[in-house]
């Protein structure tokens, strides 16, 4: 009982302390955008048809001649209202632009991270398994190599790839028509255009969580409860996949919170050149528009993502090891 | 891992990138034409090959082109006319160019006579050499990587060190800070920052724009790892030993704390110019950096935007190409320093 009330303190404060970060990251980024010269009715000031008038009302509206601590404030209560702001590309409130962005963002790097680690702990477990012989060093070698091409290049080589195959859809979210499939045929769909962007970001991810799986899990071989199961004469997959692996969760659960931002980083790269709708190509809208309350909000919604990322780690650490219980409190 | 003999890697490494450093700072030396010279006539042309040997004529020892020509019925390809021959001249005049903007000149290290020019790496939509593009491309994004990771260093070892030294209210106010960079996901945080500034602007205050947006979006993680250096550094015995002596503060850092910092801020050096560079592809691919005419491996590569380029010409992907061996140099060199650092 003590060990819950003390979670669930924990888990309280660590809410508490990513609401502050979250505040104090929209305010930097609301004093970055609000620095920036020029603002969106500069443009309509050159159109002879619209009047002195009408631009007037429009800085008004939107609130441009106020100070900048007034602006914020404006901003805050524009969450109260739940609207976010609004959104000059898409003349409308930015909240209802948000969700969507956030769930295909969402439904890309959970699926990518999903694959990644698996296929990262075969590899890793693989390579452990055989240290130094002919398996560990193709994955080294593979694992420097993905290393070294950059989430741009990577994204670029992928649609060639499909470019040139013609078997996969190059960009979007659906194909045309999308609404009039069934449900099954919908599924396809989403998979089919799901393929390239997660084949990207997984390939991003994976060198880095294979490597470190390696690492621990030959760290852990070298343990003595690993020799003495060993001769109690279980076999060597049990061996790895049933007491390697567990001990080794550890470092690779800590390792999963530090890989959420890296994550979103590199998503927001393949969502760019996937197009991909993505929060990433909001953001890389919002900014070439100038788009304020939409680049504040993107950006807040990045951080309320690595946030969330990091605390699902911190729950999985308390779930898997007992040991990091007492002191967590 | 394996028994050759020991190499200076370190060395080795260090050279071959001051070498690839080099070849970009010189490149109007390098590069044939100036990188804005348009040939309209010749868009997407395959790079030019080099021959040694003409049917007619035998075989030669110094290298010659031949006069390419837009193929006859076709959209898009060339044909080779062979019926004369252009030697590739070495330390040729040509187009004036600027080192560093200091020394003037126009003496090429190569050049030929052919009206259709040498695209040693092909031309692009503009019919403008990749080579020569390519290479004062190297020129804006090698260096953005390398001078942001010099700001951003600067930036972090002088405010981690402050805040690991000091301590109190002032370590506080810092690393505060910090989190607060460290909590948006690193391209997010460069699109913000790159917010702040206009769209626009020249090229050579856009190249000090993308290292500016680089430095502050970049300077929180080096801090907090030199503060976590300083913090261990000024606990050990033989500092409390100097402190108890009488040593100053400034001596302290400098005797002290300074050399262990620079181990790890050599190793983050190699990893963070990398970053930074791929930082300024990332910013001008998506024409939020260095702009056309300028060349930059970024805006190079936004070429490939166009899936007839993408499919059709190989070519366009050499700064990719390039950006890949740049990486594995930086990150075989950042394994040497990693390692020396643990030794020390």
């Amino acid at each position: 009982m003590i060990g819950y009330y003390a979670a669930v303190r924990y888990l309280c404060r660590r809410l508490g302390q990513g609401l502050l970060v979250l505040f104090a990251v929209s305010a930097l980024s609301f004093a970055l955008a609000e620095t920036a010269p020029g603002s969106i009715v500069d443009e309509l000031r050159l159109n002879p048809r619209i009047s002195p008038a009408t631009i007037a009302a429009m800085r008004d509206r939107y609130g441009l001649d106020e100070s900048l601590p007034e602006k914020y404030l404006h901003w805050l209560q524009s969450i109260w209202r739940r609207d976010f702001g609004y959104s000059v590309i898409y003349q409308g409130p930015v909240a209802p632009l948000l969700w969507p962005r956030v769930r295909n963002t969402l439904l890309l790097t959970v699926t990518a991270t999903a694959l990644a680690w698996l296929v990262a702990l075969v590899v890793g477990a693989w390579a452990a398994s055989r240290k130094g012989q002919w398996p560990d060093r193709l994955t080294a070698a593979g694992t420097t190599i993905l290393l070294s091409v950059p989430d741009l290049l990577l994204g670029l080589l992928l649609l060639l790839l499909a470019v040139r195959t013609g078997y996969f859809p190059t960009g979007g979210l659906a194909s045309v028509g999308f609404d009039e499939l069934g449900t099954l045929e919908k599924l396809g769909d989403l998979g089919a255009h799901l393929f390239l962007p997660v084949t990207g970001l997984m390939l991003i991810e994976l060198p880095t969580l294979a490597r470190h799986v390696r690492a621990s899990l030959i760290e852990v071989l070298q343990a003595p409860f690993i020799q003495a199961a060993r001769a109690t004469g279980i076999s060597e997959q049990r061996l790895l996949v049933r007491h390697a692996l567990r001990a080794a969760a550890n470092p690779l659960i800590a390792l999963f919170g530090l890989s959420v931002a890296g994550l979103l980083s590199a998503s927001l790269v393949i969502e760019a050149v996937m197009s991909w709708p993505g929060l990433g190509l909001l953001l890389l809208e919002a900014v070439g528009a100038r788009d304020l309350h939409l680049v504040v909000a993107a950006v807040t919604c990045s951080t309320i993502l690595l946030i969330a990322g990091n605390l699902l780690a911190d729950a999985l650490l308390y779930l898997a090891d007992p040991r990091v219980r007492p002191q967590q409190a | 891992m394996n028994a050759t003999p020991r190499m200076p890697r370190g060395r080795v490494l260090l050279g071959l990138l001051g070498l690839v450093y080099l070849s970009t700072i010189v490149a109007g030396f390098i590069a044939p034409v100036d990188p804005a010279t348009q040939n309209r006539d010749f868009p997407f042309a395959p790079p030019t090959r080099l021959h040694f040997v003409d049917a007619e004529r035998g075989v030669y020892l110094r290298p010659f082109v031949y006069r390419l020509t837009p193929d006859a019925g076709t959209f898009g390809e060339y044909a080779e006319d062979r019926s004369r021959i252009y030697p590739v001249r070495f330390l040729v005049r040509g187009a004036p160019y600027r080192v560093i903007g200091l020394f003037a000149s126009d003496l090429h290290l190569f050049g030929t006579d052919s009206p259709s020019g040498l695209f040693l790496m092909g031309s692009d939509s503009f019919g403008r050499d990749q080579f020569s593009r390519f290479l004062h491309g190297g020129q804006i994004s090698l260096f953005a990587g390398l001078l942001g990771a010099a700001l951003s260093l600067g930036v972090g070892v002088v405010l981690g060190g402050l805040a690991g030294f000091y301590g109190t209210w002032i370590d506080q106010a810092i690393m505060r800070t910090a989190e607060i960079f460290l909590a948006v996901p690193w391209f997010y945080l460069l699109f913000a920052v790159r917010m702040a500034l206009p769209l626009e602007m020249p090229p050579a205050q856009a190249f000090l724009m993308v290292l500016a947006v680089i430095g502050l979006a970049g300077w929180s993680r080096p801090a907090l790892l030199v503060r976590g250096v300083v913090l261990s550094a000024k606990q050990r015995d033989y500092v409390v030993a100097a402190r108890g002596l009488g040593a100053t503060d400034a001596h302290l850092l400098r005797r002290h704390v300074l050399p262990q910092v620079m181990g790890i801020a050599l190793t983050q050096a190699a990893l963070l110019a990398p970053q930074y560079t791929l930082a300024e592809v990332t910013l001008s691919f998506f024409g939020l950096g260095v702009s056309e005419p300028v060349p930059s491996w970024g805006n190079m590569l936004a070429t490939l935007q166009r899936y007839d380029v993408l499919s059709s010409y190989w070519w366009m992907f050499v700064p990719g190409i390039a950006l890949i061996l740049v990486f594995l140099l930086y990150y075989s060199l950042a394994d040497v320093f990693h390692q020396r650092a643990a030794a020390f």
